[in-house]
């Protein structure tokens, strides 16, 4: 009886333990395959145009004739995106999350902490359409010469996006930095700016890294809002003033119209998302690298 | 107010009272602290040892809903006059925590930030050095300063946050349970250290463990439930305490 009690348990256990890795495998599984399908028509897409091509042609241009296909116009694009809104989400989340966890009343901060996740939920085609709408006449305002689709509302608007993925998942970091290295700061004559700026930022510094990246790389891959408010004009040019096109902007535009499969602009469609796929997984490696460092890094 | 207490390093505490909330957990605590002597202040879980030994340097103040009462004068200074600076406060009166707390940066960082966050010019390496040196710890570490101070065992973590408290030039140093977390042999060499500084330190020391207080302190306070009990020399309070409640807690009747 007893025994034959335990062994049916041994079942359920290994029954269990299968299906949970069975789960685990699907999400590997379906990243392999995404890769593959992405992988294989990029060996397509090279044997058409040349990696010397793709790599330094000033221009991206697969559906006019003659075709260009220099990636770097995109890539120049999305940098601007990525790095303006850098510029303005991670000030701006950082110092969010600095009140919230140093400064805020307890109150407060119950409060305010789930209203900025909120503005993560909004959906980011209502963003574009702020940014176009709302920003860029601001914008140009401001700047008079600022063309109708430009790169700087599409940044500014994309920064505002990604500031409570910092800030919140920043504050998370912070106030897991236990009380007590709080305590000896202060003990030390440290005010409240210098215990949170060199005491709670560097301690959660790692979090505050990975928040960070994962803004970046949400604003690397962000599609609506760029398409919407920075046009389709792949330019090779940093000028956040004009028209680019972006990586995801590109593929957006390409996939809504009809392309002839197996054509080199088909396959570029892949070549682009596998470029992109590197791009998030360099900015994901380097992110571990950074805190790896950090952690063992004795200056801080 | 006797001529000892207006003396630079020591201090007068007079009719203090405390609240946390509606909290009560301090009660008219009336003692005198001298300059250059290790104080041992026993009693107790609870009983507000640690609490009036955040009153020293002002730590409470971080605390929401802390009500303090009365007055507590370092040096013949009523700390919590208005117009007092409580950053300043605790830059002269440094702190010793119960569990090691170093800063997860490096040895040497740990020891410099003091200095650094008060705006010291010049070199530090000697700062360093010299507080290592004075925390009894440089032999060991002096090889391996820019190691992270999470490499290092609890009782030199503990030492490297003495050393850390030194290096700004406080006249006191309290330590609340300095330790507790430590093994024997850490504590013997925390405990010396102490006889060591309190030549050039007043010291203020919350215990939970008697035989420390009597090994270590110059005078003993008894507390209970937010009460002050007794406070005289440790060899009175230990061989023929006045109160009867002081003789129960050391011969461990209760507490």
């Amino acid at each position: 009886m007893e025994v034959s009690h335990r062994s049916r348990q041994r079942t359920r256990e290994r029954i269990i333990a299968g299906v949970l890795l069975a789960s685990g495998l699907i999400s590997i599984l379906v990243t392999a395959g995404i890769v593959f399908a992405l992988a294989s028509e990029t060996v397509g897409f090279f044997r058409l145009v040349s990696l010397k091509q793709f790599l330094t042609d000033p221009k991206w241009t697969p559906m006019f004739d003659p075709a260009h296909y220099g990636i770097l116009s995109l890539l120049a694009g999305t940098t601007i995106i990525a790095v303006g809104s850098a510029l303005v989400a991670v000030p701006l989340g950082l110092a969010t999350a600095i009140y919230l966890s140093e400064y805020a009343p307890d109150r407060l901060r119950r409060v305010l902490k789930p209203v900025l996740e909120l503005l993560a939920g909004i959906p980011t085609v209502v963003y574009g359409y702020f940014a176009l709408t709302f920003v860029t006449p601001l914008l140009q305002k401001l700047i008079p010469s600022l063309d109708v689709f430009n790169a700087l509302s599409a940044f500014i608007t994309v920064g505002i996006m990604i500031t409570p993925l910092i800030s919140s998942m920043s504050e998370d970091a912070m106030l897991a930095v236990p009380r007590s290295l709080r305590e000896a700061a202060y003990a030390l004559g440290a005010t409240r700016l210098e215990v949170a700026v060199k005491v709670v930022l560097p301690a959660a510094f790692s979090g505050v890294v990975a928040s960070v990246i994962l803004a970046v790389s949400r604003a690397v891959g962000e599609t609506m809002i760029v398409a919407l408010a920075a046009g389709s004009t792949p330019k090779l040019s940093l000028n956040p003033l004009q028209s680019i096109q972006t990586m995801t902007g590109f593929i957006a535009q390409v996939s809504q119209g009809d392309l002839e499969a197996g054509s080199a602009a088909y396959k570029a469609i892949y070549t682009v998302g596998m470029s992109l796929f590197a791009t998030t997984l360099g900015l994901n490696l380097f992110a571990k690298w950074l805190t790896r460092r950090f952690q063992r890094g004795g200056r801080l | 107010m006797t001529t000892e207490s207006r003396a630079a390093g020591a201090f007068a505490i007079e009719h203090l009272n405390l609240h946390y909330g509606t909290h009560q957990a301090l009660h008219n605590v009336s003692m005198e602290i001298g300059a250059r002597a290790v104080t041992a202040i026993i009693g107790p879980s609870g009983c507000g040892k640690s609490t009036l030994l955040r009153c020293l340097n002002r730590m409470n103040d971080l605390v929401p809903g802390c009500r303090i009462e009365g007055e507590i004068r370092f040096g013949g200074e009523d700390i919590y006059a208005p117009g007092v600076d409580p950053m300043e406060v605790r830059y002269r009166i440094g702190m010793v925590f119960q569990k090691p707390n170093p800063f997860p940066k490096s040895i040497y960082e740990n020891v410099a930030f003091g200095p650094r966050i008060n705006g010291h010019q010049g070199a530090l390496d000697e700062i360093v050095e010299r507080s290592l040196r004075r925390a009894a710890l440089w032999d060991e570490v002096k090889d391996r300063l820019r190691e992270s101070a999470l490499s290092l065992s609890g009782g030199q973590q503990q030492r490297l946050c003495i050393a850390r408290a030194l290096a700004v030039e406080p006249e006191v140093i309290l330590m609340d349970e300095p330790c507790s977390a430590l093994d024997p042999i850490s504590t013997g060499h925390v405990e010396e250290l102490m006889s060591e500084l309190k030549r050039d330190y007043t010291i203020v020391l919350v215990t939970h463990n008697m035989q420390q207080a009597a090994r270590v302190a110059d005078v003993t306070a008894f507390f209970l439930s937010g009460h002050l009990v007794e406070i005289d020399q440790t060899n009175v309070i230990f061989a023929t305490p006045r109160e009867q409640r002081t003789e129960d807690y050391i011969t461990g009747r209760f507490g």
